[in-house]
């Protein structure tokens, strides 16, 4: 069993108990614990189920790499999946349960996938369910999603309460890991003189160098952290970080860093993570080294740990992990675990070491204990299925011949070490394969290169493939130094702090144990615990011709999981390159890419969430139409009311209200969202003759011109009212949505273009309320108001005019996008407010009407007019719309004119507006497709056109709509079947777009 | 994220300041252009594996749009020039040259 100390623990505080829960059950830890070494503590050595074959699993590892120990943690709104217990400080009240299992971790139904393992090999979805096709949605899918997953998803309508935000920081160099040698090299880089920032992962300094020994100047390695801690604190020019981990190195020496502040005192107040932007001249990567597993039959039953995790939960926790421990090893390191373990009065029946040769003075050591230490030895196989029973031990030589069974509850397993090299390859650094370690390490020829085309990361210590103390301190003082100097800071910084521990004899590689595993053996020896991928599985995947690391990461999911391989990548890239035949650096690795552990979306996001998360944009109107209680909806950054209801009226009824309103005697509408965009200059016809399909510098000033402007491609991509202000200056009117992507194309092309022409355009769209006045009384209303004369002779359909109405300056365009008597009048926005209550108060006798956007909608649908986004989405051109009258043929040239003679482009088949009217009366679903006889090359039912805009009108009492159909203006009369969602059909006629006043008797008047 | 200093203002710009324009220097075909001449001006681009000539605007900043010379793989940048012009400066393609010897960019080198 495992087991609390009454020794050890030099990071916890045994004067103080913390009391926690996990599945529900009540257990208590120590200030200082994780929540795995207080699991430990408890024997709670099973801590989950594994993804695929839910297989029972035991922590293995004692940080940020820890493939099995995950957990739910909190609960309701605070629920979180997936949460590591490696990393997970202790706190009071902590309430974690086990993933992945039903009905109980202990008692698990899905185990029955473990006794198919056989039928479940690498590719198995694959092959399984494509046949046959009728099954993937109705059957395969569901069970799927339902067995998919670890972790427990919060409820749908759980809301975070805590807070987050990101903060910003510039640095000369960026040090990452707060190890000795990331300590060693900030205080390098510090005293050379230049602006460090230090960031550790971890509540702690000085990384694993405490647990493992040797000297440092003389003394105890946390000695010697500690006054090297105080002394960076001394340093102004140097920030330490702790519990913010470097999460991703990016261009040009942006760093990401996530700051868990209150994880481990979640009622502290104030933010609970924050991301940091950083951006160093310089980046060091201090990241350490991770412990790689041994392949062995039964390598994840629960008990079978990292050697380096097992002496981490001794000497920091004071947690044993098992009474009797066996000891497999490749390298002289795991030497240490057995070492500590004796020395702590702890049961070590054996160390296995695969090497022939055996190890260096470490293995004295152990040997003067009294340990027993078996050469060219292997683990054939572990016993036991919650938890190790025993070792069988074999030859590492040999093909699984047992010869002796060593009973025992822990197994400490050490296949060697692999420098993190994640944060290095981030951005492109590249790697070389250190035979002598059997390591993928940093190349330092082949760094990431900034902006000034030289290296901008630095790896230093155990990351850049040191493993021996002297010379990782030795490494990371010269990288610091070179940090600096890089940075500009040339002062001499003095020499690294002198590192003394036991030589190490060489690790020799092992891949798999024992050498001659035969395949029952290999098909129980672990890669990825977490997606259950095998040595095995990727022996198959090699046979199935799978050679790319990156197919096979995929086809067997190798590394995939949420610890993204930080165990398994080395042993499979060896697997797989054995199998192959072949050398591992040839294999090659797969992609290292940031997050290096996840992050939460809370940090991603920052502050930008709820009324924050974007800036809404206001109309002078806004604050009226929202206490009118309007029904809003969104447009661009703007809210537009869709429409006014009365109290106890439906939406769909104020609609109905809104149009017949006006359309019978006056209605108000807030237009301020137009992009008004003033173009001026000399060249500002010129210009603009080449922007609109036509010709708009020939419009006399006063006057006002429909125009339509498409891309180079010849798309139609907005539309609106020129007004020609004066010879050389024009306002363009723009769609709401429009406006800065307008005036964004403008710019685009007089700066990069046509920047010889003088023109200057200024999106002037805020400066000015915009209130259209519509409906046969408009006239009245502004006559009411006096100031102006808006008779039909001094201010004609599409006229303008400045003058003072009602006392307000204002400007008058008489156009119509309602088929009414319609005018538009802008004052400033100051007076926007002020000017729309005067309007409302003075057309009360007309019954004014304020109406939203749908009966606008509605009305223009009426009279045919095009809504940029409904009838075009980037296919269509202006002249399957009808609107050859809006391009002009004596242009030589626009936007989009040589694209629209494109073959495409003429094809006399391409779908053409027209009006649509249901036989029944009723409304046609929007997007409906009108089938045809026939199917289509892939299929499917044959189209001949579909449903672009569809509304009830009120005006005719019944369903209209337009759409683009097959040769539709030659069809009229026809009949057409459109889809319904029900699976049924409706019939509609081919009419003329224009439903209402064709001859626009109501708006010229 | 790339840092590229605008020539116009002169801040270095974060990425995300920046709009992407794509390919630099397309010269433009209008009516009576063949069918191929189009093409190639609307669709066909560089997609270098080295040396690129990207066309970017501060649109968080000051507006402009502006040329930058950048290696796609290492991200280095050459520097930043007008877009009020046909061609890269002459100064920017010897520094060019110089750090990589025989690079070819459409028919510059």
């Amino acid at each position: 069993m495992s087991t609390r100390l009454s020794t050890h623990g030099r990071l916890i505080n045994r004067g103080k108990q913390i009391s926690f829960s996990f599945n529900n059950t009540r257990m208590t830890g120590f200030e200082g614990d994780t929540l795995a070494s207080a699991l430990l503590a408890n024997d709670q050595m099973l801590m989950g189920r594994s993804f695929k074959y839910h297989r029972p699993r035991g922590v293995v590892a004692s940080g940020s790499e820890e493939p099995n120990a995950l957990v739910n943690l909190g609960e309701g709104d605070r629920l979180e999946p997936n949460q590591r217990a490696t990393t997970t400080e202790l706190f009071p009240g902590l309430k974690a349960t086990s993933q992945n299992h039903w009905p109980s971790l202990n008692r698990d139904i899905g185990v029955v996938n473990n006794s198919l393992s056989r039928f479940l090999p690498a590719g198995f979805y694959y092959k399984t369910f494509i046949q046959p096709r009728a099954f993937w949605k109705h059957v395969y899918e569901p069970i799927i999603r339902h067995s998919a997953g670890l972790g427990k998803a919060p409820r749908a309508d759980a809301r975070d309460p805590d807070t987050y935000e990101h903060f910003y920081a510039f640095t000369d160099v960026a040090i990452i890991g707060g190890g000795v040698a990331g300590l060693q090299a900030a205080l390098s880089a510090g005293r050379a003189g230049a602006k460090v920032l230090l960031l550790e992962q971890t509540a702690h300094w000085g990384g694993r160098a405490p647990v493992d020994g040797g000297t440092i100047d003389g003394m105890a390695p946390d000695v010697w952290v500690a006054e090297a801690v105080a002394a960076l604190q001394e340093m102004p020019n140097v920030t330490l970080r702790n519990r913010v981990m470097g999460a991703g190195v990016y261009d040009h020496g942006y760093v990401l860093g996530y700051e868990r502040l209150t994880d481990h005192a979640p009622q502290t107040p104030g933010p609970r993570h924050r991301l940091w932007r950083i951006r160093a001249k310089q980046i060091v990567t201090a990241t350490g080294a991770i412990e790689r597993p041994l392949c062995f039959s039964g390598n994840d039953v629960p008990g079978v740990l990292l050697a380096s995790a097992a002496r981490d939960y001794l000497v920091n926790y004071g947690v044993a992990p098992g009474e009797r421990t066996v000891i497999v090893t490749n390298n002289d390191d795991a030497y240490r675990t057995a070492i500590a373990l004796v020395e702590a009065g702890l049961d070590v029946p054996a160390i296995l070491d695969a090497r022939p040769q055996g190890g260096g003075a470490l293995m004295e050591e152990a040997k003067a204990l009294g340990i027993r230490v078996e050469l060219d030895a292997a683990v054939v196989k572990v016993k036991g299925m919650k938890r190790v029973l025993s070792v069988l031990r074999g030859k590492q030589s040999g093909d699984g011949t047992v010869e002796e069974e060593i009973f025992c509850d822990a197994v400490a397993m050490s296949g060697g070490w692999s420098p993190v090299v994640h944060l290095w390859s981030h951005c492109g650094g590249k790697l070389t394969w250190d035979e002598a370690q059997a390591a993928f390490r940093p190349d330092a020829k082949r760094a990431p290169t900034g902006a000034d085309g030289e290296a901008f990361v630095i790896p230093a210590g155990s990351a850049d493939g040191e493993m021996a103390l002297a010379k990782v301190l030795e490494n990371a003082a010269a990288a610091g130094q070179s940090a600096a100097g890089r940075a500009g800071f040339e002062k001499q910084a003095g020499e690294a702090a002198k590192g003394e521990a036991p030589d190490e004899a060489p690790i020799t590689p092992v891949w798999m144990m024992p050498k001659g595993a035969d395949y029952k053996l290999r098909s129980k020896a672990w890669l990825d615990y977490q997606n259950d991928v095998k040595v095995s599985d990727v022996q198959l995947a090699a046979r199935e011709g799978f050679e790319s690391v990156e197919h096979t990461k995929r086809y067997t999911t190798l590394g995939m999981a949420t610890d993204q391989g930080k165990l398994s990548n080395i042993n499979g890239l060896a697997t797989l390159a054995n199998a192959l035949g072949e050398n591992i650096p040839q294999v090659g690795t797969t992609t290292f890419r940031p997050p290096f552990t996840p992050i939460s979306f809370g940090a991603i996001a920052g502050e930008a969430r709820g009324d924050i998360f974007q800036p809404l944009r206001r109309t002078p109107i806004h604050d009226w139409i929202d206490a009118k209680g309007a029904h809003w909806e969104p447009v661009g950054h703007w809210r537009r009311p869709y429409a006014f209801p009365n109290d106890g009226e439906s939406v769909h009824d104020a609609v109905q209200r809104e149009v017949n309103a006006t359309r019978k005697s006056l209605g108000l509408l807030d237009a301020s969202t137009l992009g008004k965009i003033i173009v001026k200059g000399p060249d500002a016809g010129k210009f603009l003759d080449m922007l609109y399909t036509n010709m708009m510098s020939t419009l006399k000033p006063g006057k006002c011109r429909y125009g339509l402007m498409c891309t180079e491609n010849g798309f139609l991509t907005d539309d609106g009212v020129v007004a020609r202000l004066d010879e050389d200056t024009f306002l363009c009117h723009t769609t709401t949505g429009g406006a800065d992507r307008i005036h964004a194309h403008m710019e685009e092309w007089l700066q990069t273009e046509w920047w010889d022409w003088k023109v200057w355009t200024v999106n002037a769209t805020e400066q000015f309320a915009q209130v259209a006045v519509v409906g046969p009384n408009a006239r009245k209303l502004l006559e009411k108001l006096g100031g102006m004369d808006v008779s039909a002779e001094t201010l004609p359909f599409m006229g303008w005019a400045d003058g003072t109405l009602g006392g307000f300056p204002v400007r008058i365009f008489r156009i119509s996008f309602s088929g009414e008597l319609s005018f538009e009048i802008a004052t400033p926005a100051n007076l926007g407010r002020a000017f729309w209550d005067k309007l409302l108060d003075a057309g009360g006798e007309w019954n004014i009407t304020p109406y939203g956007t749908e009966a606008l909608h509605i009305m223009r649908a009426e009279k045919g007019f095009i809504m940029i986004g409904d009838e075009t989405d980037g296919t269509v051109i202006p002249q399957d719309l009808g609107l050859n009258w809006a391009i002009s043929k004596k242009k030589e040239d626009y936007l989009g004119k040589r694209a629209q003679a494109r073959s495409h482009m003429t094809d006399p088949r391409r779908w053409k507006l027209v009006g649509l009217e249901t036989l029944d009366g009723s409304v046609l679903p929007d997007g409906a497709y009108a089938v045809a006889p026939g199917t289509n090359a892939n299929g499917q039912a044959a189209t001949e056109g579909r449903v672009t805009s569809t509304y009830h009108s009120p005006t005719l009492g019944r369903g209209i709509a337009m759409g683009l159909v097959l040769n539709g203006p030659d069809r009229m009369g026809d009949v057409l079947k459109f889809t319904k969602g029900d699976g049924g059909t409706v019939e509609a006629k081919i009419v003329d777009p224009v439903f209402f006043d064709r001859e626009g008797e109501k708006q010229n008047v | 994220m790339l840092l590229l200093t605008c020539p116009y203002c002169g801040v270095a710009a974060e990425e995300t300041e920046l709009h992407a324009g794509g390919e630099a220097h397309l010269k433009r075909f209008g009516p009576g252009s063949t069918d191929e001449e189009f093409q190639t001006y609307l669709f066909q681009r560089e997609n270098p594996r080295g040396v690129h000539f990207e066309r970017w605007r501060h649109a968080n900043g000051c507006g402009k749009w502006f040329h930058a010379a950048r290696d796609t793989v290492t991200l280095e940048v050459f520097g930043t020039y007008s877009a009020q012009t046909l061609e890269p400066p002459e100064d920017l393609l010897k520094k060019i040259r110089d750090k990589r010897p025989g690079f070819e960019w459409r028919d510059i080198a």
